[in-house]
């Protein structure tokens, strides 16, 4: 019997992913185990294994489509002495582009609920068909892009339905964001982007768009005849687009800065360094993850989130920090860092950031954490101001160390100095317990040697 | 804060009036009610309730003479008007003490005065002529309520004119009494003194009864009166009424002829006018508009820190509509999430005659000078077993969907019960449900409520039981 291969569900919250890559053709023979595809989410890029060995008889869905749906059947293996005869795609659904976005359960509830009206009036055949036909084109989802549930009337997601609208752009005036009649009836279409909320938590249900406020960049830049290269946009930076607006919008940052001296902190670099005998390379920014780590456990205060209900104080520093990929920007996790040494830290952070450029981290590795850290100290950058990463409440942007004079005691000598600011959500965290956070961190980053005890 | 400054001051003690005062106190809001007369307003002391205790009794008195029909057997039923009308009173008495209780209990403090706007955030109290001083409010909320209209030359004279208060505490029985207006209050005190054994003729401008109604359920309602033997005039009005010293000649307009009947008692009953007069408008921006107070969605006010709620605002002029509004207004000052406007389409109201009437959402004809194309559902009472079994086989459930997108824009009843049943329809329409939800609901056995779903059912060509 033709073994049929699914799209699978790379996290638990994944409902579609984009088919990247075939690296099998039609035709090849595979064996268990094989990477025959490659499927990029909103973050990650994965490979598919066959679990069967075979024929790669049918690429269902072609290299390139997005929203494919999780359990869609996107290719077909056939065994030995089976031929493409054998091959029943009729309960695979269409095309899955057309099946784009629609979660299995509201598949399986609307149009059977379609179906009984249908019936009842099927003498008015006409008006019918055009509604199925519509209906099959226009998919609903039942949830936003972060996997929360949209709640809508019945009467609000025929009407939906019938007109073409996405439930995940309709912003819902019901209770807790119910989607009613009216909704639908004053949605004035735009962008997906028109009702997101955060990814990780349900820190706030507030909703904003991606899209910028101004006049459409396209749309000037056409009428003004000005040249340019479309550079379309991948999952990865809708998504972080998404979450910055978001971020820089619902959340309400103050930035405090302060200004460290590196001296000791690099005369420990050396010393250890050299000590390793180039087994390892301890980087500047290794030991400020290791800082930050260590001024959370001493002032768990600033390891938090806000939720309206209550501020989360976590238990452990789980410090993301921030990567720049070619598909743009990713926050890999490494988590419970007050707990791991220098040595640990400092590999676990090459391999994450190598595995995030090449798109390979699994999402358990960029989704959580509970602070950021950001560092352009290394472009020369002298400082600048972070977006808060949601529903984390702090991120800590690095700049570069440089040398400066200053003054000890009557004399002026000359030191490394390196300016960090804390980007803070004040309803989380307040002035002064931002500030006297920069301060444990401080006296980790000046004085090394206390992170040992 | 001293007891003269409150964060809200609430004038009327009514349904609109008491339930803003609670649901202010609920949220932590220093609130007082002034009400002049008694707490429960019009509805629970001379409206609503006390006539709910008389149509009962009249209800129990038509099902005692009918026990034959099942297999009883009763002799010498004879009815008490002066313990029908105790019961009734004690009936509203005893749900104003609870209104009392409530009040106390959220810790509102109740002035019993007469409130007048006195300049900005100033109320005066007033009682039996008395100046009682003034109490501060942030937020004033009018609930002032209503009063019959009066046409002139049918002033109610306590005599042979009578408006609703004197209809409803009545000291002997008429033999013919006039009822001038067949809406909802109208129609119930004819149903009540017909079944009474008065000779009841009803006046209605209209071309029909209940004009608010749907059509065809008005036309049931029409028969089934005039069946239990109530004369009832359409497209006509009572332009004189002549007194003698018994009784009254009314002068009957009909299509431009005038017929003149002899009765010996005249209920008016045609419609209400706002109490909008001497509580202090005049100095405020408040506007008023054909007798009623103008607000906005959320019930402001022209004037800063004014609302109003109820009867005193536009209508539907109903109890549970006047409660809405006051949980509606509260909730928006306060800053209350979900907060929305009244969805009028979603009101429903009940008319207790007998047979009763309950309605909610657009009638058919409505819905049609609308622009939408509609299902028409119809479930007759005589195909439901429960009616059958209850004695009570008269009556109908119309459902009115828009066939584009399956709303249920109105429903209509009429029949034993309806008054309890049309809950479930506005539950829906609040949820918006479509066909498809009714047509999935289980709707227990044996109930009239099946009537609900075959209804829904019968729109879509898919009834059952007939």
């Amino acid at each position: 019997m033709p073994t049929n291969i699914t799209m699978p569900a790379l996290s638990p919250t994944m409902e579609e992913g984009t088919l990247a890559n075939w690296l099998k053709s039609e035709g090849d023979m595979v064996e268990a185990g094989d990477v025959i595809a490659e499927i990029e989410t909103d973050k990650a890029t994965m490979e598919v294994e066959a679990v069967d060995e075979g024929k790669l008889a049918k690429i269902v869905v072609p290299a390139g489509t997005e929203g494919v749906k999780v359990n869609a059947v996107i290719a077909v293996l056939l065994d030995e002495g089976e031929d493409e005869s054998d091959i029943d795609l009729s309960d695979t659904q269409k095309k899955p582009s057309e099946n784009k976005s629609k979660p299995a359960k509201e598949r399986e509830n609307e149009p059977k609920k379609e179906d009984d009206s249908k019936k009842a009036k099927s003498e008015e055949a006409p008006s019918d068909t055009k509604k199925a036909a519509s209906q099959a084109q226009t998919q609903q989802t039942s949830s936003r892009d972060n996997g929360e549930r949209i709640f809508a009337t019945p009467l609000a997601k025929r009407l939906a339905k019938d007109k073409g609208i996405d439930l995940a752009d309709v912003n819902g005036t019901g209770p807790k964001g119910r989607i009613k009649k009216a909704d639908i009836e004053n949605f004035k279409g735009g962008s997906k982007a028109n009702a997101i909320n955060t990814q990780d938590a349900n820190t706030h249900s507030g909703s904003v768009s991606a899209q910028s406020s101004g006049p459409d960049a396209k749309a000037l830049s056409d009428m003004l005849g000005m040249e340019y290269t479309e550079l379309p946009n991948n999952n990865m930076r809708k998504v972080v687009a998404r979450r910055l607006v978001e971020s820089k919008q619902t959340v309400p940052h103050f930035y405090l800065t302060v200004e460290c001296q590196l001296d000791a902190l690099m005369a420990a670099r050396k010393d250890i360094n050299d000590a390793a005998n180039g087994e390892y390379k301890l980087s500047v920014n290794d030991f400020i993850i290791k800082a930050a780590a260590q001024a959370l456990k001493a002032y768990p205060a600033a390891n938090v989130a806000w939720t309206d209900e209550a501020v989360l104080q976590y238990k452990h520093a789980d410090i993301s920090v921030a990567v720049a990929t070619p598909n743009g920007l990713i926050t890999p996790i490494v988590k419970a860092a007050e707990t791991k040494g220098l040595k640990e830290i400092s590999a676990e952070v090459k391999d994450l950031a190598t595995r995030a450029r090449d798109g390979k981290l699994k999402p358990e590795e960029f989704q959580g954490g509970t602070f950021s850290v950001s560092n352009l100290g290394m472009y020369g950058i002298k400082e600048f101001d972070a977006i808060i990463n949601p529903p984390q409440a702090c991120i800590l942007a690095v700049g570069a160390g440089s040398k400066q004079p200053y003054v000890s005691g009557n004399d002026v000598k000359i030191g490394t100095f390196m300016n960090c600011t804390l980007s803070v959500d004040h309803r989380a965290v307040d002035g002064a317990v931002g500030a006297e956070f920069l301060q444990f961190l401080k006296r980790y980053i000046e004085n090394p040697v206390n992170m040992l005890v | 804060m001293s007891d003269k400054k409150f964060d809200f001051v609430i004038i009327g003690g009514g349904p609109g009036g008491y339930v803003a005062a609670i649901r202010a106190a609920q949220l932590g809001y220093k609130t007082a009610v002034v009400e002049a007369n008694h707490l429960g307003g019009i509805c629970l002391n001379w409206g609503c309730i006390p006539t709910k205790a008389l149509l009962r009794s009249a209800e129990v008195y038509h099902l005692a003479k009918h026990a034959d029909q099942f297999g009883l057997k009763v002799s010498g039923l004879e009815f008490d008007l002066k313990k029908i009308v105790e019961r009734s009173r004690k009936v509203a008495k005893q749900l104003s003490g609870g209104i009392g209780h409530l009040l106390k209990k959220n810790k509102v403090n109740v002035f019993d005065a007469y409130g007048r706007l006195q300049g900005k955030g100033v109320i005066g109290l007033e009682k039996d002529g008395k100046d009682l001083g003034t109490i501060e409010g942030k937020h004033i909320i009018l609930a002032t309520g209503a009063r019959a209209r009066v046409l002139p030359g049918l002033e109610p004279d306590g005599k042979f004119i009578l408006s609703y208060k004197e209809a409803m505490v009545p000291e002997d029985m008429p033999k013919k009494l006039l009822v001038i207006g067949s809406g909802a209050i109208g129609i119930e005190f004819a149903s009540f003194y017909n079944t009474l054994g008065v000779d009841v003729t009803v006046v209605e401008m209209m071309d029909r009864v209940m004009p608010v109604e749907d059509a065809e359920i008005s036309k049931m309602a029409q028969s089934s009166f005039e069946k239990q033997g109530m004369k009832i005039i359409t497209e006509a009005k009572v332009s004189k009424v002549e007194k003698h010293e018994h009784d009254v000649t009314a002068h009957i307009e009909i299509k431009g002829k005038v017929e003149k009947h002899k009765f010996d008692r005249v209920i008016s009953a045609v419609g209400i006018v706002g109490n909008t007069e001497d509580i202090g408008l005049d100095a405020t921006k408040v506007k008023v508009d054909r007798g009623h107070i103008v607000v906005d969605d959320y019930l402001k006010t022209a004037e800063p820190n004014v609302y109003a709620i109820g009867d005193v605002v536009a209508g539907p002029w109903l109890a549970h509509k006047a409660s809405h509004e006051a949980i509606i207004c509260v909730e928006k000052i306060a800053g209350e999430a979900d907060v929305h406007p009244l969805a009028l389409g979603n009101i429903p109201g009940c008319t207790y005659c007998h047979p009763q009437v309950a309605s909610v959402g657009l009638t058919e004809a409505k819905a049609k000078e609308q622009g939408y194309n509609i299902k028409v559902g119809r479930f007759p009472f005589v195909g439901n077993g429960k009616a059958i079994a209850l004695g009570e086989p008269e009556g109908m459930v119309k459902t009115i969907f828009d066939e584009k997108t399956g709303e249920l824009l109105g429903a209509h009843m009429i029949g034993a019960e309806v008054t309890e049943l049309i809950q479930g329809y506005v539950v829906g329409k609040t949820l918006e449900a479509t066909e498809a939800e009714f047509m999935h609901t289980i709707f227990p056995h044996p109930t009239l409520s099946e009537m609900m779903h075959e209804s829904v059912l019968d729109a879509y060509g898919k009834a059952i039981h007939f």
